[in-house]
Formats: C-alpha cells, sequence, structure tokens
C-alpha cells in the first residue's frame, strides 16, 4: 500500500504538480479507476461548505483615541458586541440584533468590515485614572481597525438534522420556514462536499489544520463547541446525528464579502453564512476511501420541529441523495425537500481552493494536536 | 388588446358562480389559468392571465367585484437580485406553486414567474434579504 506524507504532498504543491480535485470530481475517478489507484493518482481532495453558523463572530481591536478609554460597552451600527475584555478590544457575535434597525445584526456588521464599508463605533465607560475618556463615537472601518479576525466557537458541523412541522401552523425556526403538516422538509449540509464528511474520524483534521475560511486561508483553532464524534455510525464511518464541530479562525481583512454573508431568518434571528473549506491530503487508500463517499452512503435524521423539546420526536433516517432528489416519502405521502446551505458556493470554493493549491498559494498543514476523539455532551439541568 | 394577470379569492358561498364561463362568454377574454387552490368550506383562489380589449377587461373585473370576489392583481411581482442571492434555497422551501426552484444540476435557485402567484412566502424565507415585491406592468416587458 502506498503511503504519503504531508512533506511529500507539499513539495509536490510547491512545484505545480500536486494532483487537486474536488469531493465531487474524485468520485467518477473512483467509480472508474477503483480506490488503490485513485488513491496513488491523487494527492489532494478539496471539500466545501457555505452554510448559515450561527456560532461566529470577530475579535477587533479598534486603538487607542486620546485621550483613551476602557470601553465597557461598545455598539457597532448599534449592534451590541461584547466588551468585557481589554482596553479597546471587543468581540462582535454574529447573532446580536441592532438596538435600532430590523433585520440587522452582528453578522451584518462583519459582512460590512470585510466588504470594507465604515462601521459606526460608540463605547461608553467609567472612565479611570489611566483611560479617562468616559464616551466615544466614532466611525471604523477594516482598515483603520488593528487586529480583526474571525474567532467561531462552531462551526462545519459534520451532519445536520432535517427539519419537518408536524403542527397546523407555519414555523420560523434557523432550519427556515417550515409549512404546517408536514408541508415541506428542510435539510442543511453540503452532503459529499462536507469537510467533516469526508474525514469521519478526522485523522487529518486537527488543531492547526490550515483551511479555506471567508476566501483566505484560516485554521483549525480547536475543537468546536457541542464536539461530539461518539455518535453512532453507519457502516462507512458517518456520523447519522450532528457530531463532530469546528472552532476556525482566521483574518478578517483578507476575507470577501463572496464568502461571508449575514443571514437573517424571519422571526427566528440573524445568523452568518460561512464559506469554509478543508483540503484533505490522501495519505493512503484510507483516506481515498474515506472522500470517496455519496451522497446516499450519507443519512440524517428528520425530526419534527413542531415538538418544542430538547427532544424532538425522529421521524425517519434518510440519505442526501433522498434529500437532494426533491421529494421524501413521510407517513405515506410525497414531500417536496429544500437545502438551506448553498451547494452552489460550496462547489465554489471546493473549486477554489484547488486552484489555489494546484498553483502553489496553497499548502497543506499536518495537524499540531488531534481533536478529541469521543465525547459526552452535557444538558442543562435546571436545579432550584 | 391588454393582458392582466389577477388573483380572485373568493368565500366558500361564491363557489356556485362559473367565473371562468363569465369571463369568456360575457367579455370575450382569453383566459389561462395559472393556479387554482380550493379547500372545501374555506376560501379558493384562482391564478389567471386575462386578455382582451382594455373595456372588456375592465368591465369583467367590475362584474367579479359585483360578484363580492375579491380581485388582486398582481402587477407586483417578486423579484429576485441575483447578484445578492446566495443560492441557499430556502426560498424553494415555501415555494408550493414551484416558482422558487434548485436546478438540479447546477444548484442555482431558478425563478419561473410565470408560475409565481405573488404570496410573498419567499420574502419572509430568504436570509439574505433578496427577494422583494416590485412593480412591473407585463404589457411593458413585451
Amino acid at each position: 500500500m502506498s503511503k504519503k506524507s504531508y512533506e511529500e504532498i507539499n513539495c509536490k504543491i510547491q512545484k505545480g504538480e500536486a494532483v487537486v480535485m474536488t469531493a465531487e470530481e474524485v468520485l467518477a475517478l473512483v467509480a472508474e479507476q477503483g480506490v488503490k489507484k485513485a488513491a496513488q493518482k491523487v494527492d489532494v481532495v478539496t471539500t466545501g461548505t457555505f452554510g448559515p453558523m450561527c456560532s461566529s463572530g470577530a475579535f477587533l481591536n479598534f486603538g487607542h483615541s486620546d485621550p483613551p478609554i476602557r470601553m465597557n460597552k461598545v455598539w457597532l451600527n448599534d449592534v451590541p458586541a461584547y466588551a468585557g475584555i481589554a482596553a479597546v478590544d471587543a468581540y462582535i457575535g454574529a447573532t446580536e440584533y441592532s438596538e435600532t434597525r430590523p433585520n440587522y445584526g452582528g453578522a451584518h456588521v462583519i459582512e460590512e468590515l470585510i466588504a470594507g464599508n465604515d462601521v459606526r463605533l460608540k463605547a461608553v465607560s467609567y472612565g479611570t485614572d489611566c483611560y479617562p475618556r468616559k464616551e466615544i463615537e466614532t466611525m471604523i472601518n477594516k482598515d483603520s481597525l488593528n487586529e480583526s479576525f474571525l474567532f467561531n466557537p462552531r462551526n462545519a458541523y459534520q451532519n445536520y438534522a432535517a427539519a419537518t412541522n408536524s403542527t397546523n401552523k407555519i414555523l420560523h425556526t434557523y432550519m427556515g420556514v417550515l409549512l404546517p403538516k408536514f408541508g415541506n422538509i428542510t435539510y442543511s449540509t453540503a452532503g459529499q462536499l462536507s469537510p467533516l464528511l469526508n474525514d469521519p474520524y478526522l485523522r487529518t483534521i486537527g488543531i492547526g489544520t490550515r483551511i479555506f475560511l471567508g476566501g483566505t486561508e484560516g485554521y483549525v483553532a480547536w475543537n468546536g463547541t457541542q464536539h461530539n464524534p461518539s455518535k453512532p455510525r453507519n457502516d462507512k464511518g458517518i456520523p447519522l446525528t450532528p457530531a463532530a464541530t469546528l472552532s476556525l479562525v482566521g483574518d478578517l481583512k483578507a476575507m470577501s464579502p463572496q464568502y461571508i454573508r449575514a443571514a437573517v431568518y424571519k422571526n427566528y434571528g440573524i445568523s452568518l453564512f460561512v464559506g469554509l473549506g478543508i483540503p484533505i491530503p490522501i495519505l493512503d487508500e484510507e483516506m481515498m476511501n474515506f472522500v470517496s463517499i455519496r451522497d446516499e452512503d450519507i443519512s440524517t435524521t428528520i425530526f419534527d420541529y413542531g415538538v418544542a423539546e430538547r427532544s424532538r420526536p425522529a421521524l425517519k433516517t434518510v440519505t442526501y441523495a433522498q434529500l437532494r432528489s426533491g421529494l421524501v416519502e413521510l407517513n405515506g405521502k410525497k414531500i417536496r425537500t429544500a437545502p438551506l446551505s448553498s451547494l452552489f458556493k460550496a462547489r465554489d470554493i471546493a473549486q477554489t481552493l484547488k486552484e489555489r493549491i494546484q498553483t502553489g498559494q496553497f499548502l497543506l498543514s499536518s495537524p499540531v494536536a488531534p481533536l478529541p476523539s469521543s465525547a459526552k455532551i452535557n444538558p442543562l439541568e435546571i436545579k432550584e | 388588446m391588454k393582458n392582466e394577470r389577477v388573483t380572485l379569492i373568493f368565500s366558500a358561498e361564491r363557489y356556485g358562480i362559473p367565473i371562468t364561463y363569465h369571463l369568456v362568454k360575457d367579455f370575450d377574454l382569453r383566459i389561462n389559468i395559472l393556479k387554482a387552490e380550493i379547500t372545501p368550506g374555506e376560501e379558493g383562489y384562482l391564478l389567471l392571465d386575462l386578455e382582451g380589449s382594455e373595456e372588456n377587461l375592465e368591465n369583467a373585473l367590475q362584474f367579479l367585484r359585483k360578484e363580492n370576489i375579491k380581485v388582486r392583481t398582481a402587477n407586483k411581482q417578486i423579484v429576485l437580485d441575483k447578484d445578492a442571492c446566495v443560492h441557499c434555497g430556502a426560498c424553494t422551501a415555501v415555494c408550493f406553486s414551484q416558482a422558487m426552484v434548485m436546478n438540479p444540476a447546477t444548484w442555482e435557485v431558478e425563478f419561473h414567474s410565470e408560475k409565481c402567484i405573488v404570496c410573498g412566502l419567499c420574502i419572509d424565507a430568504c436570509p439574505t434579504l433578496s427577494i422583494r415585491k416590485g412593480y412591473s406592468s407585463p404589457t411593458d416587458d413585451e
């Protein structure tokens, strides 16, 4: 069995000789030539996803005014940012709502900063001996900021639930608008192109893995919150329910509004479309086997979002091939399905990442440390 | 000749009227039924393209209103901003007339305005606020 190291692959990338394919393109090669030959031929397989990822936000450093202020509360375009860190540092969370403007929130502020727009900064303080100023109002943009980097505590969910609605009323959820009486089913992953589904046991994805984030290079910082690789898996090793997650970091200033977009879910709230892609090094046949999964190999569970409880009733297990077909049978009735994450954009990301690797602009990095391979998620119990 | 796209909304008591018969026979209109939904005992609606002389069209709409049928002229149309759209597909989840659909090859959102009944559900469903109701005159488009 032939094996390749990260160094060998990077050497080929630097010489412009690496064979790179997207996780969709490689399927035809594997079908035609088999896993063994494909593993010898291909060096890197690129993945991509572009979906709403609420657990996202950015750390910003505004620089010091004269006289200086120890910012106690901060607003950006009237969206509160968390200022409970050092004097002129703040974290703007994607889902935070504007206090004055409907359908506008932290995600929009992030999008505007990436686009290079001016954003109104307001801050107040109690004033200290070393930071006497008590309030400030000014305009900032990505050029005036010092550091500004996205730090997303939970992105890239490995698989996600599908949603439907058994009730008699229309539901506005983070899974989109769910029509009454099982009127539709929504789902949200890039399926066979999705990063963590192409390396189900996270053999090549760990702390320090270089990734495509929002149009630029980013890194895996840690496992994401609610990371749970201990979920039941199918015979291909694919978790049947939401499992592993990643915490990601990347330079906001180098990102593009093409790959980071604000999202508004009516009567639910604000979220952020995060464009992310992960290159999978084909170190050996096992890795080629992992990346050759197809939508028909990946299953998820349809849950009834009409039941507003922690454990929603699981109605049916379906494959992404079935969901992508546009119709899924549930209780003897054919129900229309719709995606919530953009496969069109996911393909663009996998393709763009592929081109960057092919042209030597993007090198692979081996993980500094692996992510936890098992976990237990605690519920929040209500105690007296 | 003039074209008009209208939605007729009628209550259960008005089901007895042969609307399309009257529109053709009495007002000499060419009608094309784009969408019809009638729930027994509840409200029903009919989305029609009407074509005829200006006078006949005007008289036909007056007749409908006299019969207590609500007439909504669909000169307001759904407009999809293709540049702002990220092709997530959230709008296709709510579009039961299948005017907003995913292209199964490219996975781009496609808008087929001829199927649209201007219900507006897609406007609420679109996370990037790329869909709005805009005015357009069908005769101007030709």
